[in-house]
């Protein structure tokens, strides 16, 4: 009765990374009421630097737009695609700002959407028809899957980084990806890069710049830069966009400057998920024009552009904001990095982001993809931490995760080093003692196996009631694993 | 209906990229640019172009501004520390839960109580224009039809056609019984579709109509419903003008049929609202899927993903939405002041010597310039739309442009402007009908 698209089949999501979800929505931490609970460790929010909007906005009543009859009337009225001009006059100069003024951006580039999954998705139908690939370097962030492919009927061919470089791009990765596509019968129309890389959380260096610049050049591809994390980089060796690579060479006004597009957002250098504001910027006249079109299906409310409008023309706040919200942020990363390192588990070195990229495989019980599913497993219902595994991000190689450190106060994080730390120390004590390896250690009731339905697509869960339930793909709701049926 | 003629990738884009089918190269805009390069002022350009192709809600926002001021606490993240930061990190598709319940509550009050709305199957977008797209992706395939009843918004050739790749397949509907959808009219174009090989996947109706400015009769309804039953097809019902309605005891909802039908066969059906007209915000991007199908429901919600409504809108909306005082006093006045600019527009047109369809909704009428053709065909259409454009220097919309299968009808819309602008309107197409009638009579005499 439905669609195809409305079935599963072309979705992907990872049912891991939803099953940690569910066990934390269950039982989440709370300092007071829930002092045991699992900690989210999972979701990149930045929830560091909320004093300083709130102070903001406290001295600035006005921007809610909700006092001056004239400006609410106007904005209500205001849906224009092209957006207003105010703001988009004030995004491109914080984007610049971000960017050491190194590059500015014309306004009349940038298109607004209903936040970075909009523009991803967007640009995706300006530039590749249903079966045609881009080519993305893994691991990369699992909404991907989704953001990329679901309507669009377009393809993602996996670039294979490994750890042996600290996931770097390669040239030959990028021939092999390549290749691969065509293997496949795949028209590549471009590459998609994360720069600063979620979930690496390193921004991309200049060689790989260059290596892109010159892949993009020779396949006559288009190359996405999807920079929403562009004002968390926190320490050297700093960010260099895409634009002031170009720029650099010499490449402006050129056929390759018109195929690079970058994606920007509020979600995650200012925290302001919930608002929806992402902007793609291309040279490209068509893909202005079409994606302006576009966004019809995804405008900003007028009432959130005036609100960052205002907040983003005061340069002094702006500067300050960045700056200190970096500060924090290398705060935030040197605590978990230092106490990971005392749990002796390192971390790729990261200079970026709400995350860090964690190797846990000397914690594996086997280095294979079961063996970091089992490990998973523990560190969600015994340590009580929801991370994300490396599968969950197509990660070739097992024993990666994703460990957030923006989303919580310092005491909780504390809190969850500790735990961590605990856990590991109990590892290592039980491999000396025990000859046998017991794989599974807690409550077996919560730790057998997970059922086959688990590598099935998790659809989403439903609450019916009080209780939540795990919908699968194929419309069963299920609850510990039983099966229930519903009229 | 306009020719597609699908263009190669051009310098690596995708077809849609550089395809035509968004619309904007059609006489509708053409309106608009002219409108844009002269528009009327009452006092620094008074013989400017007056924009009567806007569908907008402009008469009650006195009403609007009162409820901010009176609440703006309530409105706003107030004193509230965590109020603000709450708010800006909610991206939960499934909406701010007490704006789900003020939206339901809303749509029911619009319905004067004849119909229950569940929070639970409100899907928040981004507008309609999100919405319908949607609905669209999810009840269709690339190549699969809908079937719309003709003259309709023509935003829905881009809405409904353009990422989709679905086409829409029109359901005729003539001026000798008032444009009310009929059997007959559906059998045919659902054969017409079937013969062209496409598989047709729903009807999508607008009640009240745009652009006719009139609901859709109960019986008509039950017609449709029963069609798309034996079909086994879909029903979506755009209700973005359903408290627009200068009566409120003249609007059935598809919501009141399905429920005095005790919800039989209901999860073909799925209801698109949203804020825009009814409320006159069409800024704050506020619209939603309503669907009785809980597939639909759970897809419908991930897909909102992509047109998330604003947390900021949702928390300023659900507490004015809540305030039962507010709303019905709105709805009513709403209502009231929009029946007086209906009849004060009719009244004028009748005057100037031109009739227009009995309407009972809406922001607009439909206007019947037939008789005064100089040939009953579009092109006959176009040229007394470029005379009032140019020469009355109102901005209206033709209704070719609406795919009206009859010449000559035309959309006036009459709520996105002051009441003197208005009256400046009417007199000047007075004025025009009156200078013709003068220029024929002498013609007929030399």
């Amino acid at each position: 009765m439905l669609s195809a698209k409305a079935t599963c089949n072309s979705h992907g999501q990872d049912s891991s990374y939803f099953l940690g979800w569910e066990e934390y929505e269950k039982n989440p931490y709370h300092h007071l009421h829930n002092p045991n609970g699992i900690i989210q460790m999972g979701l990149a929010e930045n929830q560091l630097s909320f004093d300083l909007l709130e102070s903001w906005l406290k001295n600035n009543p006005d921007s809610a737009a909700i006092n001056h009859h004239s400006i609410f009337k106007q904005l209500a009225l205001f849906q224009d695609y092209h957006g207003l001009p105010a703001f988009k006059n004030a995004l491109v100069e914080f984007m610049s700002e971000i960017r050491e003024n190194k590059v500015t951006f014309d306004p009349n580039n940038l298109v607004l959407t209903a936040g970075a999954t909009s523009a991803n998705e967007t640009l995706m139908f300006c530039l590749a028809d249903p079966g045609e690939a881009f080519l993305l370097p893994t691991p990369y962030y699992p909404g991907f899957d989704r953001d990329l492919k679901w309507r669009t009927g377009a393809e993602i061919v996996p670039i294979h980084c490994s750890s042996s470089n600290g996931f770097r791009i390669t040239k030959s990765a990028l021939q092999e990806a390549y290749q691969q596509a065509q293997n496949q019968n795949l028209k590549v129309k471009g590459v998609l890069v994360t720069n600063p890389s979620n979930p690496l959380g390193t921004s991309l260096s200049l060689h790989e710049l260059e290596l892109l610049i010159d892949f993009i050049s020779s396949k006559n591809i288009h190359l996405i830069s999807d920079e929403i994390y562009s004002g968390t980089v926190y320490c050297s060796p700093g960010f260099v966009s895409i634009m002031e690579v170009l720029k650099n060479k010499g490449l402006m006004n050129t056929e390759v400057w018109k195929r690079v597009h970058i994606v920007y957002s509020l979600s995650k250098d200012l925290g302001l998920p919930g608002f929806r504001i992402g902007a793609i910027y291309s040279n490209d006249d068509i893909v202005v024009s079409a994606a302006t079109k576009m966004s019809s299906f995804g405008l900003i409310s007028s009432q959130t552009q005036y609100l960052l409008s205002e907040m983003l023309s005061d340069k002094k706040f702006t500067k300050n904001y960045l700056r200190e919200n970096r500060k924090r942020l290398k705060q935030r990363h040197e605590m978990m990095e230092k106490a990971l390192q005392k749990a002796g588990i390192r971390c790729l070195k990261s200079n970026a982001g709400l995350f860090s990229w964690v190797d846990m495989r000397h914690l594996l019980s086997s280095p294979t993809f079961e063996g970091e599913m089992e490990l998973w497993k523990k560190i969600v219902y015994d340590v009580g931490l929801n991370i994300s595994p490396g599968s969950s991000c197509h990660c070739s190689e097992p024993g990666w995760f994703r460990v957030c450190f923006a989303n919580m106060s310092k005491e909780t994080l504390v809190l969850a080093m500790q735990r961590l730390s605990s856990f590991v120390d109990s590892m290592t004590k039980e491999s000396n003692q025990s000859r046998r390896r017991q794989p599974l250690i807690g409550n077996p009731r919560r730790l057998k196996s997970l059922p086959k339905w688990v590598f099935f697509t998790i659809v989403h869960y439903r609450k019916v009631g009080e209780e939540r339930y795990v919908v699968r793909c194929d419309d069963q709701l299920v609850s510990n694993n039983k099966r229930v049926d519903f009229l | 209906m306009a020719i597609e003629i699908v263009q190669p990738s051009v310098a690596g884009l995708s077809k849609i990229a550089v395809s035509e089918t968004h619309g904007e190269n059609s006489p509708y805009f053409a309106g608009w640019k002219a409108y844009d390069e002269n528009p009327y002022h009452e006092m620094h350009n008074p013989s400017g172009v007056i924009q009567m192709g806007l569908a907008e809600n402009q008469v009650s926002f006195d009403l609007v501004e009162k409820y901010l001021e009176s609440n703006q606490e309530a409105a706003s993240w107030g004193k509230k520390v965590s109020g603000f930061k709450e708010n800006a990190l909610f991206q939960d598709y499934h909406g701010l839960l007490s704006f789900r319940k003020a939206m339901a509550s809303f749509m029911e009050q619009v319905r004067g109580g004849k119909a229950r709305f569940d929070p639970e199957r409100v899907v928040l977008t981004a507008g309609a224009t999100a919405a319908n797209e949607l609905l669209t992706f999810v009840l269709a395939d690339p190549g699969d039809a809908l079937l719309v009843p003709t003259p309709y918004y023509p935003g829905f050739d881009r809405d409904l056609r353009w990422r989709t790749g679905v086409e829409i397949v029109p359901i005729h509907c003539e001026s000798s019984n008032n444009f009310q959808v009929t059997p007959q009219a559906l059998e045919s174009a659902y054969d017409h579709a079937t013969s062209m090989n496409m598989k047709v996947r729903g009807v999508l109706i607008t009640n009240p109509s745009n652009p006719l400015g009139a609901t859709i009769q109960r019986k008509v309804l039950e017609e449709i419903l029963d069609f798309v039953t034996r079909k086994n097809i879909h029903l979506v019902s755009d209700e973005i003008y359903s408290g627009s309605v200068f009566h409120s005891n003249e609007f059935v909802s598809i919501a009141e049929v399905l429920e005095s039908r005790n919800y039989k066969d209901s999860e073909r059906c799925h209801i698109v609202y949203s804020l825009s007209k009814d409320l006159g915000l069409p800024g704050f991007r506020v619209g939603t899927v309503y669907s009785y199908n809980d597939q639909v429901v759970t897809t419908a919600r991930r897909m909102s993903s992509f047109t998330l409504i604003s947390s900021q809108t949702q928390l300023l909306l659900a507490s004015m939405l809540s305030d039962n005082e507010f709303t019905e006093k709105y709805i009513k006045i709403n209502r009231e002041r929009l029946r007086k600019r209906y009849e004060t527009i009719v009244a004028g047109l009748k005057k100037a010597g031109i009739e227009c369809l009995k309407g009972n909704a809406g922001l607009f009428c439909w206007m019947n310039l037939s008789p005064y053709l100089s040939e009953n065909t579009k092109s006959g259409e176009l040229e007394i739309w470029k005379t009032i454009m140019e020469e009355v220097r109102l901005n209206i919309s033709p209704g070719s442009s609406c795919r009206c299968s009859e010449a000559g009808w035309f959309r006036v819309c009459f709520a996105n402007m002051s009441e003197e602008t208005l009256e400046v309107a009417l007199s000047r197409l007075h004025e025009f009908m009156d200078r013709r009638r003068r220029d024929r009579n002498l013609l007929s005499v030399l």
